[in-house]
This record gives C-alpha cells, sequence and structure tokens, in this order.
C-alpha cells in the first residue's frame, strides 16, 4: 500500500485535469463532430498567461484574468478557424484544427524564445501535505474535488437550463436545430467558452503539480484528455471524466509499476516500463475503438451533449 | 446497335502535355546534377533539395492515402520512424557498432547490408506493421481511424525508445554513423577519405524520391488506383460496384506506409543521426499541411509544395530569426512597404465583402477599420518614438509566420496549390489558355477549345 | 418454366423494434423482368439492400442460381426482439460483402443517385470494371496490363455508346441532368458483368419520353445481353408495360403477386395502392 499510494494519489490528481480537458472535447465533439486538436495547446496558453500576467499582478487578480483571457482565446479560434468551415468536409475542418494547434505552439514558441518557463506558486495549492503517509502537495487532493463540483454544476446546467437544451438539441441533431431556430451560432461559441474555462481551471491544477510550463506542454495532456473522451464514450460527459480518472490512474501505475514490483519482490530488476505510461494511453485507445467504438457509455444518448 | 469505332473518341487526345512533363523532368535532374558539381557542396540549397526530396515522398505518400483513398490516417511519423530505424541498423558498417551501441555491448544485429536493401526493408517493415495495424483500426470512420493512426505512432516511438529493446534499437540513444547522402558522393578509387570527384549525394536522394513518386504516380492511374478514387467519392457505390473495401484500404494503407517507411529512411540518410524522439506528431501534422497546401489528391502539389515549404521553413524565411537594425532610410522604406501591405489587405478585405450581408460587411469594415487604426498608430510611434531595431524579428519568427501563411491556406485557398491536377493536367490548361490567347489576338476567338480534346473546358 | 436465378426466402429484415420486411418470399426466373412496386415505405429498398449484402436480413435466406448466398437467423439481442415468424427455420450464417455479392453477378443501381462524384462519365463506367480485372496489383501498378486496359476501356466505352452517353463521355458525372445520371448508373452496373440487374427506380425524375426510351432500353438490354431485371418502379405505365411479373408490397409484407393484369385488377393491391391509378386510367 505504502509503495503504490504516492502513485494512486497522482493518477487522481491527473486524472482530475485531464477530466476538466476532456470535457472540452466531448463537447465540441459532440455538437461539431471535430476533433479539436488545438483544445490541449488553449490549456498550454492558459499557462503561460499565467506565467506572464503573474510576473507583475497579484495572484487573486490573475486567476480570474486568466480564466477570461484563455475563455476569449477559444471563442475567438472557434470563431476565425472553424466556423468559416461549417459546410466545408470534416477533413478539412479537422486540418484546421490541426493549423491552429501548429500556430499556437509557434506562438508560444517565439513568445516564450523557448525558454522553459517557471509556472507560479499559487499558494493554497502549493502547500505539503500528508495523508496516509504519504507527502503531497494540496493540489493532488484539490482537484477531484473540484472537477466533481465543476461536472455537477456542468451537468445541472446542461439539464436544467435553455442554453443547455439547446446544446442537447444541436447535439443530436445540428440540421433540425438550425430549423427549429435555435442560434447554432452562440451554441457553438457557448460550447468553446466552457471548453476552454475548464481548460482554464485544468491549466492552474496541472501546473501548479508540475511547475514548468513549454510549447508543447499541451499535446500530451491534450491527445490524453481525448483519448479519454473517447473511452468514456464521445458526448457524454460522466464518461469523460471516468475515462479520464482511469487514464490518469493506469498512467501513473505504469510510471511507478518498476519500483512497484521491485519494492514488493516479485522482480529483481527495472523492466523500463515507464516509457509505456504514454503509449499505454494509445494502446487502450486502440482496444477501445476496436471492441467498443461507441466507448463505454456511448449508447446512452440522454447524457449526449 | 450502333457500330462505331469506340476509338475515335480517346484518338483525339493529345500526348504533348505527358511530353513536355517527361522534358521538364528529365531537365529537372540534369540541373541538380549540373549544381551540384558546380555549387559549393556546404551550401543551403542541397541541404533544403535532400530534404525537400526527402519530404515531398513521404508527402505523395500521405496524399495516396488520405488524398486518394480518402482515409484521414495520422500515423506517417510511425511509420517514417520505422523506415529510419530499421534503415540505419542494417547499415551501420560492423565496426563503428560498439562504439554506436555504448551501453549494449555493440548490439545483436551484426550484420551490415547494402543502403538501397536496407532503405527497402524498411519500407517493408513498415508495411508489415501498417498490415498488422491495419486489421482492426481500417474499420473505423474518418476520425477515429486518424486518432488511432495518431495512437499508433506513439506507441511505435515509445517501443523503440524502451530499454529493453536497447540491444537492437538502442533505447533512447541516438543510431548514427550509417552512410547518409554525403556517402553517395563518388570518391576517386573508392576510398572513403579521397576527394570526392563526382558529387552525387543530392542526385542520388532526387533519384530514391523520383523512382518511388514514380511508382505512386502510376499506381493511381492504374485500375487500382481508380478503384481507391471510388472508394474515396462513396464507399457504398465503390462496395456495390465490386471493390472489396477492405482489401483495397489496407492495400492503400499499406503501401503508402511502405513508401513512408523509405521516406523515413531517407530522412535518417539526411540527418545522419535517429533518435526516435524527434518522430512526434508534429512531423506528421507538417507533413499533412505540406500535403494540403499542394492540394489533397495532387501528387504534382505534394511535391512542390514539399521543397517550398522545407525552402521556407529552413533557408527563406530564416532572415526572420534573426535580429535586425535599420538605417534611417531603411526604416522609411520598410514603413512605407508595411503600409503598402497594410493598404493593399485591407482593400482586399474590402472587395471580398462587398456583396456580403450588410450585418456581415459592417461587422467586417467595423475589425479591419480598427486594425487599420491600430498598426497605422503603431508604425506611426515607431518612426518618431521607436528605435531603430526592425520589430517584432527575432527567434522564433520564422515559425509564426509561416504558421500564419499555412492557416491562410487552410481558411481561404483550400483547394491548395494544385487542386486535384497533376502537371500535365496544368500544362493542357495552359496550352489551352495560349491557344485561346492567340486565336483571340488573330481575331478568331473561342476556337481553342475544341482542339483539344482532353478534360472539358471551364 | 424456366430456371430460378434469384430466390429471396421468408426474409424478415427489423431494425429495433421496427419490421421493415416481413416474411418475404420472391422468385425471380431467368430472363424475366420481375418489378417490386409498393407505396413509399414498404420495404422495397430495404429488400435491395438484403439481396445485395448492404444489409444481414435478421432471418432468412437468399439464393442466387441455386445456391444459397445469403442466410441469417436472429442472435443477441434481437432473439428476444424478433417479431417475424420462422424463428428456428435458419441456423447457419451467410452474410456476405455487396462485393462478394456483384463478384456472384447481381448489380444494382441506387434510388438516391450514387456516382463517384470527382469522376468523369466515363471513369465511372470504367472504375466499375475493377472487379472483373485479371491484372494483380504489380502489374496494374507497373502497367503491365496495357492490354486488359485497353479492352476495359473499349468496353466502357462500348456500353456507353449502348446507353447513348458518348457524347458526354468526358464531363463530370454530377453534371449531368438526372435523366442521364440514371443511365449512368445502369452503365456501370451493367460494366460488372451482371447476371441479374436490380434496378431501383430506374425512372425517377425522367419526364414522359425519357420513360418511353427507358422502357424500350429495358426491355432491349434483358435480350441482348440476356439478363434478368428484377426492378422497383413508381411509373406504371412502364411497369405494367415491360414487367413479366410483379411483386406488391405493403408495410413490408406480400400483398399479391401475378402477371400485371392479374395485380391491376387484385382488390387488396387496389386498395392499398394502385385505386387512384385505376380511376386515372379509366
Amino acid at each position: 500500500m505504502q509503495t503504490v499510494l504516492p502513485y494512486l494519489l497522482s493518477g487522481i490528481s491527473v486524472g482530475g485535469q485531464y477530466a476538466l480537458i476532456a470535457i472540452g472535447y466531448t463537447m465540441v465533439y459532440g455538437i461539431l463532430r471535430l476533433i479539436n486538436f488545438a483544445h490541449g495547446d488553449v490549456f498550454m496558453v492558459a499557462g503561460l498567461v499565467m506565467v506572464y500576467l503573474s510576473a507583475s499582478l497579484p495572484i487573486y487578480v490573475v486567476i480570474p484574468l486568466v480564466l477570461a483571457i484563455t475563455v476569449t482565446i477559444g471563442f475567438i479560434i472557434e470563431r476565425a478557424a472553424y466556423s468559416p468551415l461549417r459546410s466545408a468536409p470534416r477533413m478539412s475542418i479537422m486540418i484546421s484544427a490541426i493549423g491552429v494547434s501548429y500556430l499556437l505552439q509557434n506562438l508560444a514558441l517565439y513568445i516564450t524564445g523557448g525558454m522553459n518557463q517557471m509556472y507560479p506558486n499559487i499558494p493554497f495549492f502549493t502547500e505539503s501535505v500528508s495523508i496516509f503517509g504519504a507527502t503531497t502537495k494540496r493540489v493532488t487532493l484539490v482537484t477531484p474535488i473540484l472537477t466533481v463540483v465543476l461536472v455537477v454544476v456542468l451537468v445541472w446546467l446542461i439539464k436544467n437550463t435553455k442554453i443547455g437544451m439547446a446544446m442537447r438539441s444541436v447535439a443530436t441533431d445540428y440540421e433540425t436545430s438550425q430549423l427549429m431556430g435555435i442560434k447554432i451560432n452562440s451554441v457553438i461559441s457557448f460550447t468553446f467558452i466552457i471548453g476552454s474555462f475548464l481548460a482554464a481551471v485544468a491549466s492552474l491544477l496541472y501546473f501548479s503539480n508540475y511547475t514548468t510550463v513549454i510549447p508543447t506542454s499541451g499535446a500530451m495532456p491534450g491527445l490524453k484528455a481525448f483519448v479519454a473522451a473517447v473511452f468514456g464514450g464521445i458526448g457524454s460527459i460522466p464518461g469523460a471524466v471516468i475515462g479520464a480518472f482511469t487514464i490518469g490512474i493506469c498512467e501513473n501505475l505504469i510510471k511507478g509499476l518498476d519500483s512497484i514490483l521491485i519494492q514488493t519482490g516479485i522482480i529483481q530488476q527495472g523492466l523500463g516500463l515507464t516509457t509505456f505510461s504514454d503509449a499505454f494511453t494509445f494502446a487502450l485507445l486502440i482496444v477501445i475503438l476496436v471492441v467498443k467504438p461507441t466507448g463505454i457509455f456511448g449508447e446512452k444518448v440522454t447524457d449526449k451533449v | 446497335m450502333k457500330t462505331s469505332s469506340p476509338l475515335s473518341k480517346q484518338a483525339a487526345r493529345s500526348r504533348v502535355p505527358e511530353i513536355i512533363t517527361g522534358c521538364i523532368i528529365v531537365a529537372i535532374y540534369l540541373l541538380v546534377f549540373v549544381l551540384e558539381q558546380v555549387v559549393s557542396p556546404g551550401s543551403m540549397l542541397f541541404s533544403v533539395l535532400k530534404k525537400g526530396a526527402t519530404y515531398a515522398l513521404v508527402a505523395a505518400s500521405m496524399n495516396l492515402l488520405n488524398g486518394f483513398t480518402g482515409l484521414f490516417s495520422l500515423g506517417q511519423a510511425g511509420f517514417m520512424l520505422i523506415g529510419a530505424y530499421v534503415y540505419s541498423i542494417f547499415t551501420i558498417p560492423v565496426e563503428v557498432r560498439h562504439s554506436v551501441y555504448q551501453y549494449y555491448d555493440g548490439g545483436i544485429i551484426q550484420h551490415t547490408l547494402p543502403f538501397f536493401i536496407a532503405l527497402i526493408l524498411g519500407g517493408i517493415v513498415a508495411a508489415i506493421f501498417a498490415w498488422l495495424i491495419g486489421l482492426p483500426v481500417l474499420r473505423l470512420k474518418s476520425d477515429y481511424l486518424a486518432i488511432a493512426t495518431l495512437g499508433f505512432a506513439e506507441i511505435i516511438r515509445a517501443i523503440f525508445q524502451w530499454g529493453f529493446l536497447g540491444p537492437i534499437t538502442n533505447g533512447s540513444n541516438a543510431l548514427r554513423l550509417f552512410p547518409n547522402f554525403d556517402s553517395m558522393n563518388i570518391r576517386q578509387g573508392g576510398d572513403p577519405s579521397a576527394p570526392v570527384s563526382i558529387y552525387f549525394s543530392t542526385t542520388s536522394a532526387f533519384i530514391i524520391a523520383g523512382i518511388c513518386i514514380a511508382l505512386i504516380f502510376m499506381l493511381v492511374n492504374s485500375t487500382y488506383g481508380r478503384a481507391f478514387k471510388a472508394i474515396r467519392d462513396d464507399e457504398v457505390s465503390a462496395e456495390a460496384m465490386g471493390i472489396n473495401l477492405a482489401r483495397h484500404k489496407m492495400l492503400s494503407f499499406v503501401i503508402s506506409s511502405f513508401f513512408a517507411g523509405i521516406g523515413g529512411g531517407m530522412l535518417a540518410m539526411f540527418m545522419s543521426t535517429v533518435q526516435a524522439k524527434n518522430f512526434t506528431s508534429g512531423m506528421t501534422y507538417e507533413i499533412l499541411l505540406i500535403v494540403v497546401i499542394g492540394g489533397i489528391g495532387s501528387l504534382t502539389g505534394s511535391i512542390f509544395s514539399a521543397f517550398l515549404f522545407v525552402a521556407c521553413s529552413e533557408w527563406w524565411l530564416r532572415f526572420l530569426d534573426n535580429e535586425m537594425f535599420l538605417t534611417p532610410p531603411a526604416k522609411i522604406q520598410f514603413i512605407v512597404v508595411a503600409i503598402a501591405i497594410i493598404a493593399a489587405i485591407s482593400l482586399l478585405t474590402y472587395f471580398r465583402n462587398r456583396h456580403a450581408s450588410p450585418k456581415k460587411r459592417k461587422r467586417v469594415y467595423l475589425l479591419t477599420g480598427i486594425a487599420d487604426v491600430l498598426l497605422l498608430g503603431w508604425l506611426l510611434w515607431f518612426q518618431f518614438m521607436g528605435g531603430y531595431q526592425m520589430p517584432l524579428l527575432r527567434n522564433g519568427f520564422r515559425s509564426v509566420v509561416f504558421a500564419v501563411v499555412i492557416m491562410t491556406v487552410v481558411l481561404f485557398f483550400s483547394r491548395g496549390i494544385m487542386g486535384t491536377k497533376e502537371l500535365p493536367d496544368l500544362i493542357r490548361d495552359i496550352g489551352r489558355s495560349g491557344q485561346n490567347l492567340y486565336h483571340w489576338l488573330c481575331g478568331k476567338r473561342g476556337t481553342g477549345k475544341s482542339l483539344k480534346g482532353g478534360a472539358n473546358d471551364v | 418454366m424456366s430456371e430460378s436465378i434469384l430466390r429471396v426466402e421468408n426474409v424478415t429484415m427489423q431494425f429495433g423494434g421496427v419490421v421493415a420486411v416481413d416474411n418475404l418470399s420472391i422468385e425471380v426466373n431467368k430472363g424475366e423482368i420481375v418489378s417490386i412496386i409498393g407505396p413509399n415505405g414498404a420495404g422495397k429498398t430495404t429488400c435491395f439492400n438484403v439481396i445485395t449484402g448492404v444489409y444481414a436480413p435478421t432471418n432468412g435466406a437468399v439464393y442466387f442460381a441455386d445456391e444459397k448466398v445469403i442466410e441469417n437467423h436472429p442472435q443477441g439481442k434481437m432473439k428476444t426482439m424478433y417479431k417475424g415468424q420462422n424463428a428456428g427455420k435458419y441456423t447457419s450464417v451467410a452474410t456476405p460483402t455487396p462485393d462478394r455479392i456483384t463478384n456472384l453477378g447481381i448489380a444494382r443501381t441506387f434510388q438516391n443517385i450514387r456516382l463517384w462524384k470527382s469522376q468523369t462519365v466515363f471513369e465511372n463506367v470504367l472504375i466499375a470494371k475493377h472487379m472483373r480485372r485479371s491484372s494483380n496489383l504489380i502489374t496494374a501498378a507497373l502497367h503491365l496490363n496495357a492490354k486488359e486496359e485497353r479492352a476495359m476501356r473499349d468496353e466502357a466505352d462500348h456500353l456507353l455508346e449502348i446507353l447513348n452517353l458518348q457524347d458526354v463521355r468526358n464531363e463530370p458525372a454530377t453534371s449531368l441532368p438526372y435523366g442521364q445520371q440514371r443511365r449512368l448508373e445502369i452503365a456501370r452496373a451493367m460494366a460488372t458483368h451482371p447476371k441479374l440487374l436490380l434496378l431501383d427506380e430506374p425512372a425517377a425524375g425522367m419526364n414522359p419520353q425519357e420513360t418511353k426510351e427507358l422502357t424500350e432500353f429495358i426491355a432491349r438490354i434483358r435480350d441482348e445481353f440476356g439478363l434478368t431485371i428484377l426492378m422497383i418502379e413508381h411509373h406504371m405505365d412502364l411497369v405494367m408495360d415491360i414487367s413479366d411479373r410483379i411483386y406488391v408490397l405493403d408495410f413490408g409484407r406480400p400483398i399479391a403477386q401475378g402477371i400485371p393484369s392479374e395485380v391491376q385488377n387484385n382488390p387488396d393491391v387496389i386498395a392499398a395502392y394502385l385505386g387512384v391509378e385505376e380511376e386515372e386510367d379509366a
């Protein structure tokens, strides 16, 4: 237990962060049938904005600003790069998304000059706490709680508000919703706003833990969050959350598998399995796509957004 | 039943454009060969040409899959990695293996193959992997296929870095000291230390890429290529007309991966070192963007844009990465040019949106106006208050400009440079407009179109 | 009676709880022109989709030239949901993909025209010849099959000529008027050398003149190519004119069959479908 616990804890924490990103993917896919490849980079940009703003402003001003700026960026990306291609083939929008991702990464590289950026300390998050004898940052504990709270709020929002209803309607049938007088463009913008907001929250939590931001920081978490969304059944919010926690925990356990196995005396020498912590996610993806392409929650239409 | 000769229609099609194309290709090869003898071998030109040839092949292989068969796959970097590793593992001379595999006792493979056999072997291994991965994933729909192949490339990258396979792959360490393009130069008496008598490195890159692309081109224009296009256009009717979807998709995937593997081997020859961490999804994205810029469904476009892409990113736009100081007259020139560009773009926006809906027009004009005011204000500030350093230019700006250009192409010129046309089609078009112009000049307009019984007139 | 070429036996097709085709049996003899008629939503196109392998039937079998090619029975969830008859009669499973069926000699056209959009008229026909190729990948890719390639092109041109499409040979397929697109679909289907041709509303969108030409044309290709034709059609003139026999479907169920005059006077058919048509004719 002592050997497994730290990995489990950080797995749950990372899982929560993936979950927040994954919701952005799953909602956008639900409505536009688009893998928003730039979403992970929006997450990275949120981290960079935090770095730059906190250099001159106090932390309690910076956090709301970061959320606001990230949301604006998400909104602008949708308007500039995706909405002109509404009637284009799906491949074109996906290529546009890849282009935006490329642009954001290059922009980040230019602005940072290629240097690793140290993420500022958010006092409450970064303090050490100990739980069952394992020491960890407080953010590890905050993440799952915050994730669950945000998800509950979001699900409530989608179930009970007018815009939520519009989102569900657009996700079920794009054309009919349009004919019924739903303002497609505002629904889509709103989806991107929610997605970017959650990505910004995720970036606060994620980078408090990992402390450095580089232009490619967003690529891997983004891809993994997408896999989580597919795993849970794309379009389903609870599915994305469960998928994200599964991936976060498995990935961290694999990272620690060598040392766990050595400490429990099963093997004498490391197998170098740490290399596969990223690959595992994708292996899981291929397996799930082959076995059950709709994901674990894929069939439940009611939760689709 | 009518019984006129069915061939009478076909015979009218002229072969001249194909012949001109052949001549152009031969001329390019001769030019490259001559340049290589004349220009200093350290020139950036050859680096660009070699990398361009490599990327042209990989882009063509991706186009075969994405453009001609309509399968959106993002696994290219993974197959290139396989090709690159297989090539380098089998070509490192036995006597230097100890220094390359220094952590793994010289590795377990102690054979060296001739470079072209290793290249083909790289392609074959990549194709075998493609077949294995294709069995489950080719059944998936477009974007799921994209993400699954992307994931596959990541898995491959992890496997090749795995310490356990170190005796074969050298783990996460680089492979090096294998024959690269410079080894293709012909030296006096075949002695590797002797001076070069005939430079052949760039030409050899062109020859390898050229043969492979020619094979892809011939495939695309065969009955199999036509079946691929049918699958792209409509899977349901393709299957109803007896085209076995699973088999043909697999064929296209395996062939594309075979050539991507060879492209990976060429990339290894170009870079002289191979390390798994370089074959990221970013590489796949770059190749995809090359295909898009060139035109999805045009091999000529892929080739052309590969060279353009490499030249811009490695060479022509390099100045954007360097800080630059202006003399006072140069500063004024810069400001004049900047204002001209701003004016041109504003006018273009104005004309493009002239007939848009009033609401959209108002919004576009407002945004353009605000942007103009801001930019001009900034230019004024720069003229009177700013220093003499060229603004914005510093490390990384090249990539930003480049990314903006690519986004512009993706959003506004989605057909790319060539659309779905190939070089002979282009020549045919030029020929036709030339004829029309000629007839127009002679006062007999509009007769040019009947002269060549090729594709329909626009 | 001549030999049977197609036999659909007790086919039921159920989508979830909806029964689209209910215990349908059809027999088509060699050289016949057989029509399936019925109101919209009667399950006619679904029946075609079952015969051509697009859908695996929920229960039942299809025989082509006296050989069983398709067979299925309710499995998994369907076992409890199955509403049709003959449960338990079929035990084995054979669900070939559409290309296998086409390979056996059944070709079809589509109700909602599905030509290959980016290809020319000629290429649409040429591509359909791919299935009957004898060259393999290597010989084809290296263009060593020039003789076959020429033969393919000649045959494609020949078909265009028969269907009177050679004037638009190099036009993009989708730029043609509706009637020509339908004819091109027939040309494309015939390029696969079928024994049985399934036509899904071949005259839809055609004007009376074109319909008349099509009627003659269908009779002509039957004779010249020794084809058997099974078609779905709403134009009663065409159907009554050339059909040897007619099946009438309503709500997935066969309600009548027989030679045109029999069907025309069948009270069930009149009630379900032809009532209006009769009054107009009278």
